[in-house]
Protein backbone atom coordinates (compact mmCIF):
# COMPACT_ATOMS: atom_id res chain seq x y z
CA UNK A 1 0.00 0.00 0.00
CA UNK A 2 1.49 3.29 -1.11
CA UNK A 3 2.50 5.97 1.34
CA UNK A 4 0.03 8.87 1.04
CA UNK A 5 1.04 12.24 -0.35
CA UNK A 6 1.10 15.42 1.72
CA UNK A 7 1.59 19.04 0.71
CA UNK A 8 5.12 20.36 0.18
CA UNK A 9 4.01 23.27 2.43
CA UNK A 10 5.24 26.85 2.26
CA UNK A 11 8.70 26.35 3.78
CA UNK A 12 10.75 24.32 1.30
CA UNK A 13 12.79 27.14 -0.19
CA UNK A 14 15.90 26.50 1.92
CA UNK A 15 15.84 22.79 1.07
CA UNK A 16 14.64 21.90 -2.42
CA UNK A 17 15.76 24.60 -4.89
CA UNK A 18 19.40 24.52 -5.90
CA UNK A 19 21.76 26.75 -7.84
CA UNK A 20 21.16 26.42 -11.56
CA UNK A 21 18.10 24.19 -11.12
CA UNK A 22 16.25 26.08 -13.85
CA UNK A 23 19.07 25.79 -16.42
CA UNK A 24 19.10 22.45 -18.23
CA UNK A 25 21.50 23.78 -20.86
CA UNK A 26 23.89 26.70 -21.01
CA UNK A 27 22.15 29.90 -22.20
CA UNK A 28 24.85 29.98 -24.92
CA UNK A 29 23.62 26.69 -26.40
CA UNK A 30 22.61 27.32 -30.02
CA UNK A 31 19.32 25.47 -29.41
CA UNK A 32 18.57 27.06 -26.04
CA UNK A 33 14.95 28.09 -25.46
CA UNK A 34 13.54 30.11 -22.58
CA UNK A 35 10.29 28.95 -21.03
CA UNK A 36 8.61 31.43 -18.70
CA UNK A 37 5.34 31.14 -16.84
CA UNK A 38 3.24 32.32 -13.95
CA UNK A 39 1.33 30.11 -11.52
CA UNK A 40 -2.08 31.59 -10.66
CA UNK A 41 -4.71 30.56 -8.09
CA UNK A 42 -8.50 30.55 -8.41
CA UNK A 43 -8.65 34.31 -7.80
CA UNK A 44 -6.07 34.91 -10.53
CA UNK A 45 -3.51 35.84 -7.87
CA UNK A 46 0.11 34.76 -8.36
CA UNK A 47 1.20 31.73 -6.36
CA UNK A 48 4.53 32.84 -4.92
CA UNK A 49 5.34 29.64 -3.04
CA UNK A 50 5.15 26.93 -5.69
CA UNK A 51 7.90 24.66 -6.95
CA UNK A 52 7.83 23.75 -10.63
CA UNK A 53 9.77 20.72 -11.89
CA UNK A 54 10.22 19.54 -15.47
CA UNK A 55 11.34 16.25 -17.01
CA UNK A 56 12.16 15.85 -20.66
CA UNK A 57 14.12 14.01 -23.33
CA UNK A 58 17.15 15.61 -24.96
CA UNK A 59 17.05 17.29 -28.37
CA UNK A 60 17.17 13.91 -30.09
CA UNK A 61 14.32 12.52 -28.03
CA UNK A 62 16.39 10.35 -25.65
CA UNK A 63 15.82 10.16 -21.91
CA UNK A 64 18.77 9.82 -19.57
CA UNK A 65 17.36 6.76 -17.85
CA UNK A 66 18.11 3.02 -17.94
CA UNK A 67 14.69 2.23 -19.45
CA UNK A 68 15.40 4.33 -22.52
CA UNK A 69 17.59 1.83 -24.32
CA UNK A 70 17.61 3.51 -27.74
CA UNK A 71 21.38 3.61 -28.10
CA UNK A 72 21.07 5.05 -31.60
CA UNK A 73 20.04 8.35 -29.97
CA UNK A 74 23.11 9.46 -28.03
CA UNK A 75 22.95 11.03 -24.58
CA UNK A 76 24.45 14.49 -24.19
CA UNK A 77 27.08 15.24 -21.57
CA UNK A 78 25.66 17.34 -18.79
CA UNK A 79 22.03 17.11 -19.90
CA UNK A 80 19.97 15.37 -17.22
CA UNK A 81 16.52 16.32 -18.50
CA UNK A 82 15.43 17.48 -15.03
CA UNK A 83 14.81 21.04 -13.92
CA UNK A 84 13.48 22.63 -10.74
CA UNK A 85 12.47 26.26 -10.19
CA UNK A 86 10.61 27.91 -7.28
CA UNK A 87 8.16 30.67 -8.21
CA UNK A 88 9.11 34.23 -7.23
CA UNK A 89 7.03 36.96 -5.57
CA UNK A 90 5.10 37.44 -8.86
CA UNK A 91 4.44 33.72 -9.20
CA UNK A 92 6.97 33.47 -12.04
CA UNK A 93 9.18 30.53 -12.96
CA UNK A 94 11.50 29.98 -15.89
CA UNK A 95 13.62 27.28 -17.50
CA UNK A 96 16.45 27.44 -20.00
CA UNK A 97 16.40 24.20 -21.96
CA UNK A 98 16.16 22.73 -25.46
CA UNK A 99 13.10 21.48 -27.29
CA UNK A 100 13.05 17.71 -26.82
CA UNK A 101 12.90 15.41 -29.81
CA UNK A 102 9.70 13.46 -30.43
CA UNK A 103 9.35 10.22 -28.45
CA UNK A 104 7.41 7.14 -29.50
CA UNK A 105 4.88 8.75 -31.83
CA UNK A 106 4.11 11.61 -29.46
CA UNK A 107 4.60 15.28 -30.24
CA UNK A 108 7.62 16.86 -28.53
CA UNK A 109 6.63 17.59 -24.93
CA UNK A 110 7.91 18.31 -21.45
CA UNK A 111 6.38 16.78 -18.32
CA UNK A 112 5.64 19.47 -15.74
CA UNK A 113 5.12 18.83 -12.02
CA UNK A 114 3.78 21.45 -9.64
CA UNK A 115 4.11 21.44 -5.86
CA UNK A 116 2.76 24.10 -3.51
CA UNK A 117 1.17 24.89 -0.20
CA UNK A 118 -2.50 23.98 -0.57
CA UNK A 119 -1.69 21.29 -3.14
CA UNK A 120 -2.01 18.01 -1.27
CA UNK A 121 -0.69 15.86 -4.09
CA UNK A 122 1.69 17.17 -6.74
CA UNK A 123 -0.01 18.11 -10.00
CA UNK A 124 1.21 16.93 -13.38
CA UNK A 125 0.70 18.60 -16.71
CA UNK A 126 2.55 18.65 -20.02
CA UNK A 127 3.97 21.45 -22.11
CA UNK A 128 3.69 21.11 -25.90
CA UNK A 129 5.22 23.39 -28.54
CA UNK A 130 3.30 25.91 -30.67
CA UNK A 131 5.42 25.29 -33.80
CA UNK A 132 4.42 21.61 -33.93
CA UNK A 133 0.82 21.91 -35.14
CA UNK A 134 0.95 18.72 -37.19
CA UNK A 135 2.61 16.58 -34.52
CA UNK A 136 0.34 18.06 -31.85
CA UNK A 137 -2.74 17.14 -33.91
CA UNK A 138 -1.54 13.52 -33.96
CA UNK A 139 -0.43 13.35 -30.32
CA UNK A 140 -2.41 10.71 -28.37
CA UNK A 141 -2.85 12.79 -25.21
CA UNK A 142 -3.83 16.00 -27.02
CA UNK A 143 -6.15 14.05 -29.32
CA UNK A 144 -7.87 12.49 -26.29
CA UNK A 145 -8.96 15.95 -25.05
CA UNK A 146 -12.20 16.93 -26.77
CA UNK A 147 -12.50 20.56 -25.71
CA UNK A 148 -10.08 22.65 -27.83
CA UNK A 149 -9.87 25.31 -25.10
CA UNK A 150 -8.72 22.70 -22.58
CA UNK A 151 -6.29 21.22 -25.11
CA UNK A 152 -4.87 24.69 -25.76
CA UNK A 153 -3.83 25.02 -22.09
CA UNK A 154 -1.13 22.42 -22.76
CA UNK A 155 0.47 24.29 -25.66
CA UNK A 156 2.96 27.04 -24.80
CA UNK A 157 2.61 30.40 -26.57
CA UNK A 158 5.45 31.95 -28.56
CA UNK A 159 6.01 35.50 -27.32
CA UNK A 160 9.00 37.56 -28.45
CA UNK A 161 11.36 34.63 -28.65
CA UNK A 162 10.16 33.20 -25.36
CA UNK A 163 7.77 30.32 -24.74
CA UNK A 164 5.07 31.37 -22.30
CA UNK A 165 3.38 28.65 -20.26
CA UNK A 166 1.11 29.92 -17.50
CA UNK A 167 -0.38 27.46 -15.03
CA UNK A 168 -3.91 28.26 -13.84
CA UNK A 169 -4.83 26.11 -10.85
CA UNK A 170 -8.59 26.82 -11.08
CA UNK A 171 -11.27 28.66 -12.99
CA UNK A 172 -12.29 29.18 -16.60
CA UNK A 173 -8.72 29.05 -17.85
CA UNK A 174 -7.67 26.12 -15.65
CA UNK A 175 -4.71 24.18 -17.00
CA UNK A 176 -5.43 20.59 -17.96
CA UNK A 177 -3.91 18.53 -15.15
CA UNK A 178 -3.11 14.88 -15.68
CA UNK A 179 -3.77 11.75 -13.67
CA UNK A 180 -0.35 10.14 -14.17
CA UNK B 1 6.47 -1.13 -21.76
CA UNK B 2 4.68 -1.43 -18.43
CA UNK B 3 3.24 1.57 -16.65
CA UNK B 4 2.79 2.10 -12.91
CA UNK B 5 -0.33 1.12 -11.00
CA UNK B 6 -2.75 3.81 -9.90
CA UNK B 7 -3.29 3.86 -6.15
CA UNK B 8 -6.73 2.89 -4.81
CA UNK B 9 -9.13 5.71 -3.90
CA UNK B 10 -8.50 6.98 -0.37
CA UNK B 11 -4.73 6.44 -0.52
CA UNK B 12 -3.96 10.10 -1.20
CA UNK B 13 -5.77 13.22 0.02
CA UNK B 14 -8.56 14.75 -2.03
CA UNK B 15 -7.07 17.82 -3.67
CA UNK B 16 -9.99 19.89 -2.41
CA UNK B 17 -9.95 19.51 1.37
CA UNK B 18 -11.84 22.64 2.50
CA UNK B 19 -10.75 22.25 6.14
CA UNK B 20 -7.24 22.95 4.84
CA UNK B 21 -7.99 26.47 3.73
CA UNK B 22 -5.22 26.87 1.16
CA UNK B 23 -6.74 24.11 -1.01
CA UNK B 24 -9.87 26.20 -1.71
CA UNK B 25 -8.22 28.41 -4.32
CA UNK B 26 -5.53 25.96 -5.36
CA UNK B 27 -7.24 22.61 -5.95
CA UNK B 28 -8.14 22.18 -9.64
CA UNK B 29 -11.91 22.08 -10.07
CA UNK B 30 -11.96 20.04 -13.25
CA UNK B 31 -11.21 16.31 -13.06
CA UNK B 32 -7.71 15.18 -13.92
CA UNK B 33 -7.23 13.71 -17.40
CA UNK B 34 -6.00 10.12 -17.36
CA UNK B 35 -2.63 9.78 -19.05
CA UNK B 36 -1.64 6.24 -19.98
CA UNK B 37 2.06 6.02 -19.15
CA UNK B 38 4.59 6.52 -21.91
CA UNK B 39 8.37 6.51 -21.84
CA UNK B 40 8.14 10.06 -20.41
CA UNK B 41 6.39 8.89 -17.24
CA UNK B 42 8.31 5.65 -16.65
CA UNK B 43 11.63 7.48 -16.78
CA UNK B 44 12.83 10.14 -14.36
CA UNK B 45 15.95 11.77 -12.98
CA UNK B 46 18.77 9.40 -12.05
CA UNK B 47 21.10 10.48 -9.27
CA UNK B 48 24.62 9.45 -8.43
CA UNK B 49 26.69 9.76 -5.31
CA UNK B 50 28.62 12.69 -6.79
CA UNK B 51 25.82 15.10 -5.86
CA UNK B 52 25.63 14.01 -2.20
CA UNK B 53 28.01 15.30 0.47
CA UNK B 54 29.22 12.96 3.25
CA UNK B 55 27.29 14.91 5.93
CA UNK B 56 24.19 15.66 3.91
CA UNK B 57 22.27 12.97 5.82
CA UNK B 58 23.30 14.35 9.24
CA UNK B 59 21.38 17.53 10.04
CA UNK B 60 23.17 17.82 13.40
CA UNK B 61 26.63 18.28 11.87
CA UNK B 62 26.13 21.00 9.27
CA UNK B 63 27.29 23.89 11.49
CA UNK B 64 30.09 24.72 13.94
CA UNK B 65 28.10 23.55 16.97
CA UNK B 66 25.37 21.05 17.74
CA UNK B 67 21.72 22.06 17.38
CA UNK B 68 19.49 22.22 20.45
CA UNK B 69 16.81 19.59 20.80
CA UNK B 70 16.25 15.89 21.14
CA UNK B 71 18.69 14.06 18.85
CA UNK B 72 17.00 11.34 16.78
CA UNK B 73 17.80 8.82 14.07
CA UNK B 74 15.15 8.41 11.37
CA UNK B 75 15.62 5.50 9.02
CA UNK B 76 13.73 2.96 6.99
CA UNK B 77 13.35 1.48 3.57
CA UNK B 78 11.95 2.80 0.33
CA UNK B 79 9.97 -0.01 -1.28
CA UNK B 80 7.92 -0.35 -4.42
CA UNK B 81 4.33 -1.56 -4.37
CA UNK B 82 5.49 -5.17 -4.57
CA UNK B 83 7.80 -4.92 -1.57
CA UNK B 84 11.00 -4.66 -3.58
CA UNK B 85 13.68 -2.18 -2.52
CA UNK B 86 13.97 1.08 -4.47
CA UNK B 87 17.73 1.45 -4.83
CA UNK B 88 19.93 4.47 -5.45
CA UNK B 89 17.01 6.79 -5.15
CA UNK B 90 17.22 10.38 -3.92
CA UNK B 91 15.52 11.17 -0.60
CA UNK B 92 15.33 14.84 0.39
CA UNK B 93 14.12 15.98 3.82
CA UNK B 94 13.45 19.30 5.49
CA UNK B 95 12.00 20.37 8.82
CA UNK B 96 11.74 23.10 11.43
CA UNK B 97 13.99 23.21 14.48
CA UNK B 98 13.24 21.90 17.98
CA UNK B 99 11.41 25.14 18.82
CA UNK B 100 9.08 24.84 15.83
CA UNK B 101 10.75 27.47 13.62
CA UNK B 102 11.82 27.07 9.99
CA UNK B 103 14.86 28.76 8.49
CA UNK B 104 12.60 30.57 6.06
CA UNK B 105 11.95 34.27 5.45
CA UNK B 106 8.17 33.77 5.57
CA UNK B 107 8.05 31.85 8.86
CA UNK B 108 6.78 34.41 11.37
CA UNK B 109 6.40 32.08 14.36
CA UNK B 110 7.99 33.91 17.32
CA UNK B 111 10.17 30.98 18.35
CA UNK B 112 13.97 31.16 18.25
CA UNK B 113 16.08 30.23 15.28
CA UNK B 114 18.99 27.91 16.07
CA UNK B 115 22.29 29.04 14.53
CA UNK B 116 23.41 25.42 14.49
CA UNK B 117 20.43 24.05 12.60
CA UNK B 118 19.29 24.55 9.02
CA UNK B 119 16.99 21.55 8.75
CA UNK B 120 17.67 20.24 5.22
CA UNK B 121 19.22 16.89 4.30
CA UNK B 122 19.49 14.39 1.50
CA UNK B 123 20.72 10.89 0.86
CA UNK B 124 20.52 8.06 -1.63
CA UNK B 125 18.93 4.73 -0.75
CA UNK B 126 21.32 1.77 -0.62
CA UNK B 127 21.03 -1.62 -2.30
CA UNK B 128 18.33 -2.68 0.16
CA UNK B 129 16.40 0.56 -0.31
CA UNK B 130 17.54 1.90 3.07
CA UNK B 131 17.88 5.56 3.98
CA UNK B 132 19.07 7.05 7.26
CA UNK B 133 19.04 10.58 8.68
CA UNK B 134 20.36 11.96 11.95
CA UNK B 135 18.53 15.07 13.10
CA UNK B 136 16.71 16.60 16.06
CA UNK B 137 13.03 16.14 16.72
CA UNK B 138 11.13 19.03 15.10
CA UNK B 139 8.75 21.04 17.28
CA UNK B 140 5.05 21.63 16.75
CA UNK B 141 4.18 25.11 15.49
CA UNK B 142 1.13 27.30 15.06
CA UNK B 143 -0.26 28.26 11.65
CA UNK B 144 -3.04 30.50 10.45
CA UNK B 145 -5.41 27.88 9.05
CA UNK B 146 -8.01 28.27 11.80
CA UNK B 147 -8.31 29.46 15.38
CA UNK B 148 -5.52 27.97 17.52
CA UNK B 149 -4.24 25.75 14.70
CA UNK B 150 -1.01 23.81 15.34
CA UNK B 151 0.84 21.41 13.07
CA UNK B 152 1.91 18.13 14.65
CA UNK B 153 5.68 17.60 14.57
CA UNK B 154 6.69 16.36 11.12
CA UNK B 155 9.57 15.93 8.72
CA UNK B 156 8.97 16.66 5.02
CA UNK B 157 10.15 14.00 2.55
CA UNK B 158 10.61 14.27 -1.21
CA UNK B 159 11.32 11.17 -3.31
CA UNK B 160 11.55 10.35 -6.98
CA UNK B 161 11.78 6.58 -7.08
CA UNK B 162 12.54 4.91 -10.39
CA UNK B 163 10.29 7.08 -12.58
CA UNK B 164 8.58 10.44 -12.66
CA UNK B 165 5.31 8.54 -12.18
CA UNK B 166 6.56 7.40 -8.74
CA UNK B 167 7.31 10.93 -7.50
CA UNK B 168 6.17 11.36 -3.89
CA UNK B 169 6.26 14.37 -1.62
CA UNK B 170 4.92 13.71 1.85
CA UNK B 171 5.39 14.24 5.58
CA UNK B 172 6.47 11.84 8.31
CA UNK B 173 4.84 12.18 11.72
CA UNK B 174 5.76 10.92 15.18
CA UNK B 175 3.70 8.29 17.03
CA UNK B 176 1.01 9.35 19.48
CA UNK B 177 0.97 13.04 18.62
CA UNK B 178 -2.07 14.65 20.34
CA UNK B 179 -2.37 17.12 17.46
CA UNK B 180 -3.30 14.48 14.85
CA UNK B 181 -7.03 14.84 15.49
CA UNK B 182 -6.84 18.60 14.99
CA UNK B 183 -4.65 18.77 11.89
CA UNK B 184 -6.50 19.11 8.57
CA UNK B 185 -3.37 18.24 6.57
CA UNK B 186 -2.88 14.89 8.35
CA UNK B 187 -6.64 14.31 8.28
CA UNK B 188 -6.77 15.07 4.53
CA UNK B 189 -5.92 11.39 4.08
CA UNK B 190 -9.41 10.04 4.72
CA UNK B 191 -8.61 6.35 5.19
CA UNK B 192 -7.38 5.76 8.76
CA UNK B 193 -5.16 2.88 7.64
CA UNK B 194 -3.55 5.06 4.98
CA UNK B 195 -3.07 7.86 7.49
CA UNK B 196 -1.24 5.47 9.81
CA UNK B 197 1.30 4.91 7.03
CA UNK B 198 2.44 8.50 7.57
CA UNK B 199 3.42 7.79 11.19
CA UNK B 200 6.89 6.53 12.09
CA UNK B 201 7.39 3.80 14.68
CA UNK B 202 9.58 4.27 17.74
CA UNK B 203 12.20 1.52 17.62
CA UNK B 204 14.47 0.52 20.49
CA UNK B 205 16.72 -1.38 18.07
CA UNK B 206 17.36 1.83 16.12
CA UNK B 207 17.78 3.82 19.32
CA UNK B 208 21.46 4.39 20.06
CA UNK B 209 22.37 4.06 23.78
CA UNK B 210 23.39 7.28 25.52
CA UNK B 211 22.92 9.14 22.24
CA UNK B 212 19.67 9.24 20.22
CA UNK B 213 16.13 7.85 20.04
CA UNK B 214 15.42 5.87 16.89
CA UNK B 215 12.42 5.93 14.57
CA UNK B 216 11.66 3.59 11.69
CA UNK B 217 9.57 4.69 8.74
CA UNK B 218 9.20 2.72 5.53
CA UNK B 219 8.02 4.54 2.43
CA UNK B 220 6.10 2.67 -0.24
CA UNK B 221 6.02 4.00 -3.80
CA UNK B 222 3.68 2.83 -6.55
CA UNK B 223 4.17 -0.61 -8.00
CA UNK B 224 4.56 -1.58 -11.62
CA UNK B 225 1.79 -2.92 -13.83
CA UNK B 226 2.21 -6.58 -14.60
CA UNK B 227 1.11 -6.12 -18.20
CA UNK B 228 2.21 -3.59 -20.82
CA UNK B 229 0.32 -0.37 -21.50
CA UNK B 230 -1.87 -0.68 -24.59
CA UNK B 231 -0.87 1.63 -27.40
Amino acid sequence: MSTPSQTVGPFFEFALPYEGGERLVSPGDADAILIVGVVLDGDGKPVDDALVEIWQANRLGRYRHPEDTREELPLEDGFTGFGRCPTDAEGRFEFVTVKPGAVDGQAPHILVCLLARGVLRHLYTRLYFPDEAEANAADPLLASIEDPAVRATLVARALDGVLAFDIHLQGEQQTAFLDV
Amino acid sequence: MNGYRRDPAGTHPELLTPEYRSTRLRAPDRPLIILPHTLTEVTGPVYGHEGIGPLDHDLTRQHAGEPLGERIVVCGRVLDGDGRPVRNSLVEVWQCNAAGRYVHRVDQHPAPLDPNFTGAGRCLTDDEGRYRFVTIKPGAYPWGNHENAWRPAHIHFSLFGPAFATRLVTQMYFPGDPLFAHDPIFQSVREPAARERLVARFDLETTEPEWALGYQWDIVLRGREATPVED
